[in-house]
């Protein structure tokens, strides 16, 4: 059974920040669900290969040409925080 | 008939003979849009000039007697998820609230090829994740058959502004039966093409291996002519399929000779309405009449539909939606309120003595991730991205989904068991007609429930369609016909078979004034 602090450490491998009131929520929503899914149990699947595409997925090859991309500016301009070149981030190494 | 009351079809032969301008068709609709969309609430942006300038631009390359394109001058409605330079995209969604996409979707760059008239963006779940249109951040969008319905979901914007005369013509996408629920509910027609038989690129991505884009229309006749546009092989996506593209449109109306058709043991259980059960009877009945065989067929499988999509689809999801991280483009938190907060946090601590829980305080950075995604995504979002990381993480992954994918190879093998046998799969799209605005918001498992009849064919990677075949007190309800792989041309024939002996897909809504 999905415990609160199951959901809660869910969350950050999530990068989800959840208030009190949502991890209640989810903790019994989520409990829901996968009770509900784990009805797939009742099923041998031991010899089965799993169908993980509907289509065969075969490589593509091409030639290896220069192909125009769009420029950095185009890129950068939905950023929500961006320098000439670069997407700015908080400081990740300490000070 | 008024104009707007035509089919896509009727008006390209009005527009071909010059009968009539593609400015006064589209004039026509947004008129119609402007008097009934403030209260259906299908769009959620459409731009009068801008249309009018693409039309007048199309009338003015066929007065010179220019080439043009196979929809030349005809209104189109996009789901908004699938991306147009420069334009929004929001995937009704907060997070991307202001993204402008700096290329085209292949199927927009397609339907501008085609000289299609891009009349407006529709409402959606947020993500497309959800079935009745609810989840949009930004809007409800309402059932124009009974306006305290929903659409369903989650193209319900692209269904209703059908369904209300908005547009001839509309884009959706299913990844869980998102054309056909909402087709159904609304009474217009919508196919979800085989997977690989549309390109995904600029698809805002949910599922990747279940999402398709696909039309949706008053007839099967409409739908032929917009798939035979969008469809087709492409470079930039992989998992699109180099086969041919038939000409729908040219033989959707050539009858099928000795038809033959499975109905579903499964289908009819327990939670099928008395009503949309007897219409599909119904619907049965005619195609025998056409002569049609019809035989039980067990899809012994199905009934596990709905639990093995609620894993592969979230799974897919939390991994796909990690792209939305405040950094890249979309929603960002408050930067200097967020450092403000952690830093108080860290010296309260500090100054009570707790330097070990001080240093585990998340670093700036993943803080940043968490607050920005929740301030960005809605309830559902999050529940399912919540869901797929639980299934995806350590110790999980092969009791859910590995578990999963195993019985989707096992719902695949019922559907190529069934096809040797049957042309195509014919049932019920829901297991009711529309429902009421607000109903299931609640209950994210009744409203996953409703899904049974339309996920598996996503996990097969099959098409599916759903036509109007009859009413239930005033609401419409939908028949599904799913083919295997790669039999839109006959599967748009079989639906246009319908169509030709009923009228159910001529009823339009009273949208009052």
């Amino acid at each position: 059974m999905l415990s609160r602090q199951d959901v809660n450490k869910v969350s950050l491998l999530a990068r989800l920040q959840l208030t009190e009131a949502e991890l209640d929520t989810m903790t019994s929503q989520l409990g829901q669900i996968v009770g509900y899914v784990e009805q797939l149990n009742e099923l041998d699947t031991k010899s089965v290969e799993p169908l993980s595409h509907p289509v065969d997925v075969k490589n593509v090859f091409r030639d290896d040409v220069l192909q125009p991309s769009l420029p950095r500016e185009t890129m950068l301009a939905n950023a929500p925080h961006a320098s000439d070149e670069f997407y700015l981030v908080p400081a990740v190494l300490g000070d | 008939m008024s104009m707007i009351h035509s089919t896509a079809t009727q008006l390209l032969q009005e527009l071909q003979a010059s009968r009539l301008s593609s400015v006064e068709i589209t004039s026509a609709y947004l008129d119609q849009i402007e008097r009934h969309d403030p209260r259906v609430g299908a769009f959620l942006r459409f731009d009068r000039d801008a249309a009018l300038q693409q039309a007048r631009a199309i009338d003015e390359r066929r007065a010179k007697g220019q080439p043009l394109g196979k929809l030349a001058g005809l209104p189109v409605a996009v789901k908004d998820l699938l991306t147009s330079t420069g334009e929004l995209t929001t995937c009704a969604s907060k997070i991307l609230a202001n993204f402008r996409s700096p290329y085209d979707s292949t199927v927009v760059a397609k339907l501008k090829a085609a000289d299609a008239v891009l009349i407006g963006r529709t409402n959606m779940d947020e993500f497309a994740m959800g079935g009745s249109t609810e989840n949009s951040a930004f809007q409800k969008t309402h059932n124009p058959w009974d306006l305290t319905r929903t659409p369903g979901g989650s193209s319900g914007g692209a269904a209703a502004c059908v369904a209300a005369s908005m547009t001839p013509l509309s884009i959706g996408t299913d990844t869980g039966g998102s054309i056909r629920q909402p087709a159904a509910m609304c009474g217009v027609t919508g196919l979800k093409p085989t997977y690989g038989r549309v390109s995904r690129f600029g698809l805002v991505a949910f599922a990747s291996s279940l999402d398709q884009a696909g039309p949706l229309a008053w007839t099967a006749d409409d739908a032929a002519l917009l798939l035979e546009v969008i469809a087709g092989h492409d470079p930039r996506d992989a998992t699109s399929v180099d086969a041919p593209v038939p000409a729908y449109s040219q033989s959707v109306r050539q009858p099928l000779a000795g038809l033959s058709l499975g109905l579903v043991r499964e289908h009819f259980a327990a939670g099928l309405e008395p009503d949309v059960e007897q219409a599909v009877r119904e619907a049965v009945k005619v195609y025998e009449s056409l002569g049609a065989t019809v035989k039980e067929i067990s899809l012994p499988h199905s009934k596990y539909g709905v639990a093995v999509y609620y894993l592969v689809a979230p799974c897919e999801a939390s991994s796909n939606l990690a792209r939305y991280d405040g950094v890249h483009y979309g929603h960002r938190t408050d930067e200097a309120a967020m450092h403000a907060e952690l830093n108080a946090k860290r010296k309260q601590l500090v100054a009570a003595g707790k330097h070990a829980e001080a240093d585990k305080l998340e670093s700036p950075l993943v803080e940043l991730y968490r607050r920005s995604r929740a301030e960005g995504f809605g309830p559902e979002v999050k529940r399912r991205i919540m869901l797929g990381t639980y299934a995806l993480s350590a110790g999980y992954y092969d009791a859910y989904y590995l578990k999963a994918l195993k019985v989707r190879r096992l719902i695949r093998d019922d559907f190529d068991r069934a096809f040797q046998e049957v042309d195509f799969v014919i049932g019920p799209v829901s297991t009711s007609p529309a429902f009421k605005l607000g109903d299931k918001v609640d209950d994210p498992l009744a409203m996953y429930l409703m899904d049974i009849y339309t996920v598996s064919a996503n996990l097969a990677g099959i098409a599916g369609i759903s036509i109007p075949c009859g009413f239930s007190r005033g609401l419409p309800i939908g028949l599904q016909l799913q083919a295997k792989p790669f039999d839109e041309e006959r599967l748009l024939r079989a639906a246009a078979m319908y169509q030709t002996a009923t009228d159910w897909h001529t009823k339009r809504p009273t949208m009052g004034k």
